[in-house]
């Protein structure tokens, strides 16, 4: 019971295109796993596969032991399911809407009402879900697919089309969501959402997985240079050159003065001591030039 | 068994929200039921608008001895000019102009208007008829004399709401069942909650179940609204006393509905083509039907169409036990037919379903 959901070796195509092509990953219970890639990587048709939804063209899917396909409803009541677009019944009010989940599982009212409060809708439980903001809706999804109590939760781009601060509040659930024990299968495009969030992310794009590892790993490996900028006009070239040495690359874009080096200790060492550290940003190696080393092309969302 | 009440209960309640299909599946319909209701409520009640030439003996001794039959039956106006009152009848601002030489009465009529001018002559002609016979009976009193005593088969309060209601209501379940159906199929798949649902512990059975139990509560409301409106002192529909044998027919031909909304619904892939699709069915299939006028007056090739038509067996069968007083037996032919089309599409319905547009 150490694995959750075992994929070997799926492929799906359709037509001429390789929708998902040769993927094969393990995810362990209890981990928050990641499925990271720009749009039409193939994340969503893999997710739809490992859920039962579509059927393959070849490969095998182990889902808390059982196969996903054709439909079983005994893995229904163990997996928790939000899809992309907000699949509500229509003009019901928020808590109308998740009782009426409960009751397709067979779930207590009380438990449902308890979820609304787990999510923050409280305060919204007699509105329409058609009045409910982005975030709300978002929410009020997460917690159909939690009312039940899942051990195996998927969550297909949950924080599309939100604001910054309702993506911020969305991280905090889902981090409770994993904490409370739960596996849980995360598809995103944005790369700070799977840094922030997934003990491990496989990296998709057309079709395949590039690799799979804990985001800090990955970064780590990466060995790529820092950057760090202070406000341009408080060292002169030469100063600046004398800063950087032989081993940094200096470049100054009239805002910013930037070093490029793999030794960020010694330069910000040299900036203090010459109390130089105005505006001081220092970015190190995302997720992102991950995906650039990967497939040498800029990273697309 | 719990799934499919928290679905009926979920899809009704998004049912009775939405304003636009409460107005279309009852308000529409019975706006056509006051429309023609009172269109149709003083047919053939009008007076005959008749320009009388200097002295017409026949109408005046009427108007003497017979005052209210007068009123009833003729509008008239006075004339002196002949030419100026045949000239009114031309426009057709009057049905005829009378006048009366000795013993020849002498009627001037349009054939533009031929209802109309029929309905004068055959009152004109009866009325000197009933002079004559008065003048005979007088002269030879001991001949007997024959008398014909007009009844109509139907009841006296008879009018055009007693055919009306039980059409309009077929057309009204017909507009719920299918576009309920196609329209709820096709925006569940569309929004993805049927792939949800799919997800869930839930059957094909258990969702088509509960759209059915909507459907069949809404026939319901149907029917005692149009009975109720129907019924009010304007329109005057009088029930037989079989009329609840109504609600079997309107269930199975709900099931009919439904089952041709189901296909449309498994064959539109957005809102807009299936409402579409479903209007294309639904408005030739009620004119197919007699359910705006009746099938006697349309044309042979109508006629054919329509017994293909699930709506013209309910209107048959509604008008029957409904208005026509027949027995409730009577109808089972026309719902063993409705049962057999239910079956039928029901089951090219079930092969066509799809959870998903994949």
């Amino acid at each position: 019971m150490d694995v959750a959901i075992k994929v070997a070796d799926l492929a799906k195509r359709y037509g001429d295109l390789a929708a998902v092509d040769g993927v094969s990953f393990e995810v362990k219970t209890g981990e928050f796993f990641g499925i990271l890639g720009p749009n039409g990587a193939g994340k969503t048709t893999t997710l739809e596969i490992v859920e039962g939804l579509r059927e393959p063209d070849s490969g095998e899917v182990g889902l808390l032991g059982m196969r996903p396909w054709p439909r079983n409803p005994e893995l229904a009541m163990r997996i928790g399911v939000q899809l992309q677009s907000s699949a509500f019944f229509d003009r019901l009010t928020a808590r109308e809407q998740l009782r009426t989940f409960a009751e397709l599982y067979g779930v207590s009212s009380a438990r449902a009402d308890e979820m609304l409060e787990v999510v923050g809708l409280t305060d919204k439980a007699r509105t329409r879900i058609e009045k409910l903001s982005g975030g709300q809706a978002q929410r009020l999804s997460i917690a159909c697919a939690l009312v039940h109590d899942p051990e195996l939760v998927f969550l297909d781009e949950p924080t599309a089309a939100l604001d910054p601060q309702a993506r911020r509040n969305l991280w905090d659930l889902l981090r409770r969501v994993n904490s409370d024990g739960r596996t849980v299968v995360l598809t995103t495009h944005h790369m700070d959402e799977a840094e922030s969030l997934c003990d491990r992310v496989a990296i998709m794009d057309s079709g395949r997985v590039l690799t799979i590892d804990s985001p800090a790993k990955l970064v780590r490996d990466l060995h790529a240079a820092t950057h760090i900028s202070i406000s341009s006009g408080f060292l002169t070239v030469e100063q600046a050159a004398g800063v950087a040495g032989a081993e940094a690359h200096v470049e100054d874009d009239g805002l910013d003065l930037t070093f490029t080096t793999h030794d960020p200790a010694r330069i910000l060492t040299a900036l203090a001591e010459r109390s130089a550290l105005d505006g001081l940003r220092v970015r190190g190696a995302t997720l992102e030039d991950v995906f650039l080393e990967l497939t040498g092309r800029e990273y697309r969302a | 068994m719990q799934s499919f009440r928290s679905l009926t209960k979920a899809m009704f309640l998004g049912f009775v929200r939405d304003k636009v299909s409460l107005f279309f599946t009852i308000v529409f319909p019975l706006m056509f039921l006051v429309i023609f209701g009172a269109l149709f409520q003083d047919q053939g009640t009008s007076p005959a608008r008749i320009v009388q030439v200097g002295d017409v003996a026949v109408l005046d001794d009427l108007r003497d001895n017979a005052p209210d039959s007068y009123e009833a039956l003729f509008e008239v106006t006075r004339s002196d000019d002949l030419d100026a009152a045949v000239e009114t009848v031309r426009q057709g601002d009057a049905d005829a102009a009378v006048s009366q030489n000795g013993e020849t009465v002498t009627v001037h009529y349009s054939a533009a208007d031929r209802t109309n001018s029929a309905v004068v002559l055959s009152t004109l002609n009866g009325v000197v008829d009933a002079g004559n016979l008065q003048r005979l009976q007088v002269a030879a009193p001991d001949v007997p004399v024959t008398t014909v005593d007009n009844r109509q088969v139907e009841d006296e309060s008879l009018s055009a709401i007693q055919y009306l209601t039980p059409g309009l209501l077929g057309w009204a379940v017909s507009i719920s069942g299918v576009f309920g159906a196609a329209a709820t199929l096709v925006d569940w798949r569309s929004k993805k909650l049927l792939r949800r649902l799919r997800l869930a512990p839930v059957s094909i059975p258990e969702v088509i179940g509960a759209r059915i139990s909507v459907s069949l509560a809404t026939a319901m409301i149907q029917l005692a609204v149009f009975i109720g409106v129907a019924s009010l002192p304007v329109f005057g529909l009088s029930l037989t006393s079989y009329w609840w044998m109504a609600i079997p027919v309107l269930l199975v031909g709900t099931m009919a509905f439904l089952a041709l909304g189901m296909v449309i619904g498994a064959i539109a892939r957005t809102g807009e083509g299936a409402s579409g699709l479903a209007n294309l069915v639904v408005m030739p299939m009620a004119f197919a039907s007699g359910s705006f006028f009746p099938l006697d007056m349309a044309p042979d090739w109508l006629k054919t169409i329509s017994w293909i038509s699930p709506l013209r067996y309910i209107n048959d069968a509604l008008l029957s036990v409904m208005v026509r007083g027949n027995d409730p037996l009577s109808v089972l032919p026309q719902i063993g037919l409705l049962v057999a089309f239910t079956l039928v599409v029901g089951f090219v319905a079930w092969r066509m379903f799809r959870w998903d547009d994949l």
